[in-house]
Order: structure tokens, then C-alpha cells, then sequence
């Protein structure tokens, strides 16, 4: 996002040192699944392998395949490629972003009116459609999404105090 | 011939007033599914699988088996009318498919690719109605090695068989497995990787995997690519379908060997998108008119589509005998079946006799509504994906919250779900591939038990797994397999020269 002020827009990171980020990250993984298991145990016991066994190994084979990916992406100097322009994740982090405070207020104000939130954020945001539409497709779709799963369904989701205000 | 009686047994269920109607209903949000961008096969079905929770599993796998078809079909829609892959296994089909919308004959396109999906399938069907109670019924004697060895193989071939890098085939996958260890320990009673945390215990249910690695990561990167639809419109007429059925049989040798392909790839965990690129690799070097492919050849839709159908379906097989799904919609349906309460596997064509072979019946009866649905109605498919992705996108995401909550009623799976999905677009854009993460993550208990037991029964001694011919030689297979681009590589290092 930075550089997009500076207007590079064209510009972003160089996918070779995400590709090294993600071998350091499952690597990182794997050490964590290994000292897991080293807790509760990686050898046998008297009635057979112990819990940790397995999941220290499948820790060892990650550690191993993360190195080796790690060793290739740094030598490939030639990988010029980029893995995307600024721009592009910006777009990308425009629906993370949503959806991540969406993900965060579930739990509080309950499914549906977090859904027709994030439904008129992203119109009104992405699409600048007027009003009316919003309004329309926001608070109309998780009312049909309210009577298929409470009413025909019979599934219950997360509400919030609006619904229980309305007596559900 | 008792097969035959069952499978007639099938039929009769299927051909229930209810279940008519969720075979019905299950081809419409499957196509709807396969056309929208963010929405696949795989996590179509594990969104809507909590609306099956109060069904009978005969029913609930009817509906979801055809949503599966359903997606199958819709993926050619969106691949020739907008040369926009709703399905990684239709990319092939775009080849020639969008060139023959360019030139206006999008109809025709249309008809060959839902009429070559079609002949797949029914090809792959008849393969599972012969061979999967063979299959099972052998299986019936495996115990704890053979069964790992399956598992083995079905691994390893992951390994060696895809196209992205071994060493990443092979980290994702074991992340999978340290995912699927996560939580309660089934044969020491024991926790484990929770490091404390009350959310864990239950450990990571693959469902929300699957939904955020193929749900929100796919938004994501359509997000990215700034995708702005602009397609050809297409009205099938019958003269049309009659027309394009009459050239046809003339594609027969191609048809057959894209069946065979498909079938072969999707029994294999390597799965429809390799099945589709290579019947389509494969087509244009034995076809005739070879070098016209890409530019419009209806034999270059024919190939990918039949063998794309052929091994969606096929990857059936594994799973409904062996308890081993072929993909990781196979994976998703099994998913199923263990919450309906069956036990999946070869026990199934003993104890579940109507709901294995009420399956294998509604597949041949989904395929024919499938068909008749998506020719009549193309044009209402298209419109969909008119619809501009500002409102599609975050409906989307509100279907995939809701899927991943109802899984266990926990608002921290959607959490989850969201860092499942930022994983998945990482994982996508630097080549690691998804499918066996899912698949481990899916089989990891199962495996581990029976990796376990075996080594119970050998006091340790890995020996176990060459123990008797059958283990021996199902494990050797897994080791070609596992190493067969080595193989290939050493084997044409050797003899080229002596060709050349």
C-alpha cells in the first residue's frame, strides 16, 4: 500500500521471497508440531506407540520438505516474477479486511445482521450502487438465508440482540 | 446378477416423489455452483451438507451427489460462453470451447461438452456399478497393513503423480496430517498439539479447510485478478443438439479414450483437472486435425470434458469401497457419511445395501436430469453470471460463514475458516497444492490408527508392511509410485541416446 501512494502501481513484492516466506513458515509449523509432541510423548510406551509419535514424525517430514522448498526458492535468483502489484493486493486485502471484522462481530450481533453488513459494505464500497439497491439485496438475503435455515431447515445460527429483540 | 437386483433396488429408491425432487434441486445449485466464481464442487457440497444433518443418508447423499454432477456440468458453461474456468478441470474445455463461441457457435460447443461430460460419467458408472462391489468385496479382507498400505498408495501417488513441486506435494500434505492429529488422541484417550487451548480439543474439521482453502481463497484470487465478466450469449435450440449429436460419434476413438483416462486418473487420487489436460494433450497429438486445436476444433471440447466427468465420477470408486476418496469432493461426501453415522468403506456394500446402491442409481438418473437441465437451461445459467461480483462476492462469503459454523455450531471455525482462506490464496499462488492437505487432514485419524495398529501387532517392526504378498505388493506400488518421475527421468536418461 505504500508504494501505491508513491504511485508504483505496478510495483509489488518479488515472488521469490513470498515462496521463502512460506517454507519459513511451514517450517516454523513443523517445529511447533514437533515440541507438541514432544510433550505428550514421541516414543513407546509399555501399551504401544504414544500420542506423540506419529505427529513427530509428520513434524520431522514437514521440517524436512520446508528446508528443501526453502533452499530451492533462495537459489532461484533468476525468478523474477512478481507475486502481485500492490494494487492487486490491495484489492485482495479490500475483501480480507471486511471479512475479517465480519468474522469478528458474529459472535456479538449474530449472524445475520453481521451478513447484512458486510453484503451493503461491499456494495456500496466495490459496486457504488445507490441506496435503494443496497438496502434491497443487504437486508434481503439474510432474511431468505433466516427463513431456510430457521423455519425450513430447522438449523440454528448465531443472533444477536435484534433478533432477540424481535422475539426469535 | 445380484447386482443387478440391487441395483434395481436402487432405482426404486430413487425414484421416490422426495427423492426425485432433491435430485432435482441438488442439479440446480450444483450448476449454479460450478458457474459462480469462489464456489466449487468441493465446497458447494460442504456448505450445504449441514441442510442434510435431518435427512435420511440415502436422501442427503442423492441431493449432495448431485449438486456434485450439477457443479461438474456447470463448469463448461463458464469456461466457452466467458472463457472464465468456473472449475480448474474445465480450463481444458476453454481451449477450444471459447474459440467456438467466438465464431458463434457457442451452441454447439455447449451441446458437446454437456453431451461428452455426459458420456464420461455414464462410462464411469457403469465401470463403479461392475467393479466396486469386486473392490469391496476384496477389500472385506484387508486388515490394519493392507489398509495402510491404501492409504499409502493413495498418498504417494499425490506425491508423484502432481504437477507442482514433490517437496511442496509433500509439505502440504503433512500439514495436513499435523492438522488431522490436532486434538483428542483416538487409542491413547490423550490430548495432544492443543498447547492448552479449549478450542482445539475438538480438533480442525477438514469441512472448514475445505471451505476456506476453495471458498474464500478462490474469492481472493478472483478478487485479485480484477475479473470483469464479459461473455457471449447462447441460446441451445433443438435442431442444434440434434445437429451437434449427429457429428458426434464421428469423435468415437477420442470419446473412449478420454473415458479410460478419466476413469484411470479419478480412481487414482490424481483427479479431473490432470485427466482433463492430458485426454486434451493427448487428443490433439493422435487427432487428425490436431494442429487446427485452440483455434475452435469440437474434438478439443470432447476430449477434456469427457475425461473430466469420467474421473469426478470415478473418484467415487475408492471412496464407496475402500473408504479412500479419489478427490476432495469424494473427500467432502465421505465427510458425510461419517456424520450421518456409516461407516465408509467396503462394510458399506454389506451392511448399507440401499443406500450404496440407491447412490450408484441416482448417478446414473442424475446424469440424465443433469443433461436435460443444463441443455434447457443455459441461458438462465449465463444470466447468473451476469450478476456483478460487488454483490456475488459477499454473498458468497456469507454462505461460506454460515457452512463453516453450522459444522459444529462454533463461531471460532469461522475464524478459522478466514485463515484457512488467506492459506489457501498463499498456497495457490506460490503451486502447493490443496488437494492432498484436505485429503490428509480427511485421513490422518484413520491412517495413524491403522499405521498403529499394525505396528502393535508387529511389536514395532515396520516388516509388518511386506509381511505377505498383498501388503507387499499394494506398498510396492505406493514406492513406484512415489518415486515415477525419478523413474521416468533415469529411464529416458538411459535409452535416448541409444535412440537418438
Amino acid at each position: 500500500m505504500r508504494k501505491e501512494i508513491e504511485g508504483m502501481t505496478a510495483a509489488g513484492p518479488s515472488h521469490r521471497r513470498v515462496e521463502v516466506g512460506m517454507a519459513v513458515f511451514t517450517a516454523v509449523f513443523a517445529l511447533i508440531v514437533i515440541i507438541g509432541s514432544m510433550r505428550v510423548g514421541r516414543d513407546w510406551a509399555e501399551d504401544g506407540p504414544r500420542a506423540g509419535f506419529i505427529p513427530f514424525y509428520v513434524g520431522l517430514f514437514i521440517l524436512g520438505a520446508s528446508l528443501v522448498n526453502l533452499v530451492q526458492a533462495w537459489r532461484d535468483r533468476a525468478d523474477e516474477r512478481r507475486f502481485a502489484t500492490w494494487d492487486q493486493l490491495g484489492r485482495v486485502s479490500s475483501v480480507v479486511l471486511p471479512t475479517a471484522v465480519y468474522v469478528a462481530l458474529v459472535p456479538w450481533i449474530g449472524i445475520y445482521t453481521a451478513s447484512a453488513l458486510l453484503i451493503g459494505a461491499f456494495m456500496k464500497w466495490h459496486g457504488r450502487y445507490n441506496w435503494s439497491r443496497v438496502l434491497l439485496i443487504a437486508i434481503g438475503v439474510p432474511l431468505v438465508t433466516f427463513v431456510v435455515f430457521e423455519r425450513w431447515f430447522l438449523v440454528p445460527l448465531p443472533k444477536g440482540p435484534i433478533e432477540y429483540f424481535l422475539g426469535f | 446378477m445380484e447386482e443387478i437386483a440391487n441395483l434395481f433396488h436402487g432405482f426404486a429408491v430413487v425414484i421416490e416423489p422426495f427423492n426425485l425432487m432433491l435430485m432435482l434441486v441438488g442439479i440446480l445449485l450444483g450448476v449454479i455452483i460450478g458457474v459462480l466464481p469462489g464456489l466449487g464442487g468441493a465446497n458447494g457440497v460442504a456448505i450445504l451438507l449441514p441442510l442434510t444433518f435431518s435427512m435420511s443418508p440415502t436422501s442427503a447423499i442423492i441431493m449432495l451427489s448431485c449438486i456434485y454432477w450439477g457443479a461438474l456440468f456447470g463448469g463448461a458453461i463458464t469456461s466457452i460462453l466467458f472463457n472464465i474456468p468456473g472449475e480448474p478441470w474445465s480450463v481444458a474445455t476453454t481451449f477450444d470451447g471459447h474459440p467456438m463461441a467466438q465464431k458463434g457457435r457457442a451452441g454447439e460447443a455447449l451441446t458437446a461438452a454437456f453431451t461428452s461430460s455426459f458420456v464420461g460419467a455414464l462410462f464411469a458408472v457403469i465401470m463403479i456399478t461392475l467393479v466396486a462391489p469386486l473392490v469391496a468385496a476384496f477389500a472385506l479382507r484387508f486388515g490394519p497393513a493392507e489398509k495402510f498400505g491404501v492409504y499409502f498408495l493413495a498418498f504417494c501417488s499425490f506425491i508423484g503423480m502432481s504437477k507442482e513441486p514433490a517437496f511442496k506435494t509433500v509439505a502440504a500434505m503433512m500439514i495436513g496430517f499435523a492438522l488431522a492429529a490436532v486434538g483428542l488422541d483416538q487409542m491413547t484417550g490423550q490430548l495432544r498439539l492443543t498447547f492448552g487451548s479449549e478450542y482445539l480439543l475438538t480438533g480442525f474439521d477438514f469441512l472448514i479447510a475445505v471451505i476456506g482453502l476453495f471458498g474464500i481463497g478462490e474469492i481472493l484470487l478472483t478478487m485479485e485478478e480484477g475479473l470483469s465478466f464479459k461473455g457471449r450469449t447462447a441460446v441451445i435450440s433443438p435442431r442444434v443438439v440434434l445437429e451437434t449429436w449427429a457429428e458426434l460419434p464421428r469423435y468415437w476413438i477420442t470419446s473412449l479414450r478420454s473415458c479410460i483416462i478419466g476413469c484411470w486418473m479419478g480412481v487414482t487420487p490424481a483427479g479431473a483437472t490432470p485427466a482433463s489436460f492430458m485426454s486434451y494433450g493427448l487428443a490433439k497429438r493422435m487427432s487428425k486435425t490436431g494442429h487446427k486445436f485452440g483455434t475452435g476444433e469440437i474434438e478439443g471440447v470432447v476430449a477434456p470434458e469427457t475425461a473430466a466427468h469420467a474421473a469426478g465420477t470415478s473418484a467415487l470408486l475408492p471412496m464407496l469401497s475402500l473408504g479412500v476418496p479419489g478427490s476432495p469432493t469424494a473427500a467432502v461426501l465421505l465427510g458425510g457419511l461419517l456424520i450421518w453415522g456409516l461407516q465408509p468403506g467396503p462394510m458399506l456394500f454389506v451392511e448399507q445395501k440401499e443406500f450404496v446402491w440407491g447412490l450408484i442409481a441416482s448417478m446414473y438418473l442424475g446424469n440424465v436430469a443433469g443433461l436435460l437441465v443444463v441443455l434447457t437451461c443455459v441461458p438462465l445459467f449465463a444470466a447468473i453470471l451476469r450478476i456483478p461480483f460487488s454483490i456475488i462476492a459477499p454473498i458468497i462469503l456469507v454462505f461460506c460463514a454460515i457452512g463453516a459454523y453450522t459444522v459444529h455450531n462454533s463461531t471460532f471455525d469461522v475464524m478459522l475458516m478466514l485463515v484457512f482462506g488467506v492459506l489457501g490464496y498463499l498456497m495457490k499462488k506460490c503451486n502447493y497444492p490443496m488437494a492432498p492437505m484436505v485429503l490428509a487432514i480427511v485421513l490422518g485419524d484413520k491412517a495413524e490408527e491403522a499405521f498403529r495398529q499394525s505396528l502393535l501387532t508387529s511389536q514395532g517392526s515396520l516388516s509388518i508392511f511386506w509381511s505377505n504378498g498383498l501388503v507387499g505388493t499394494i506398498m510396492a506400488l505406493g514406492l513406484i509410485v512415489l518415486l515415477w518421475p525419478l523413474i521416468q527421468s533415469g529411464w529416458s536418461r538411459v535409452f535416448r541416446p541409444a535412440a537418438a
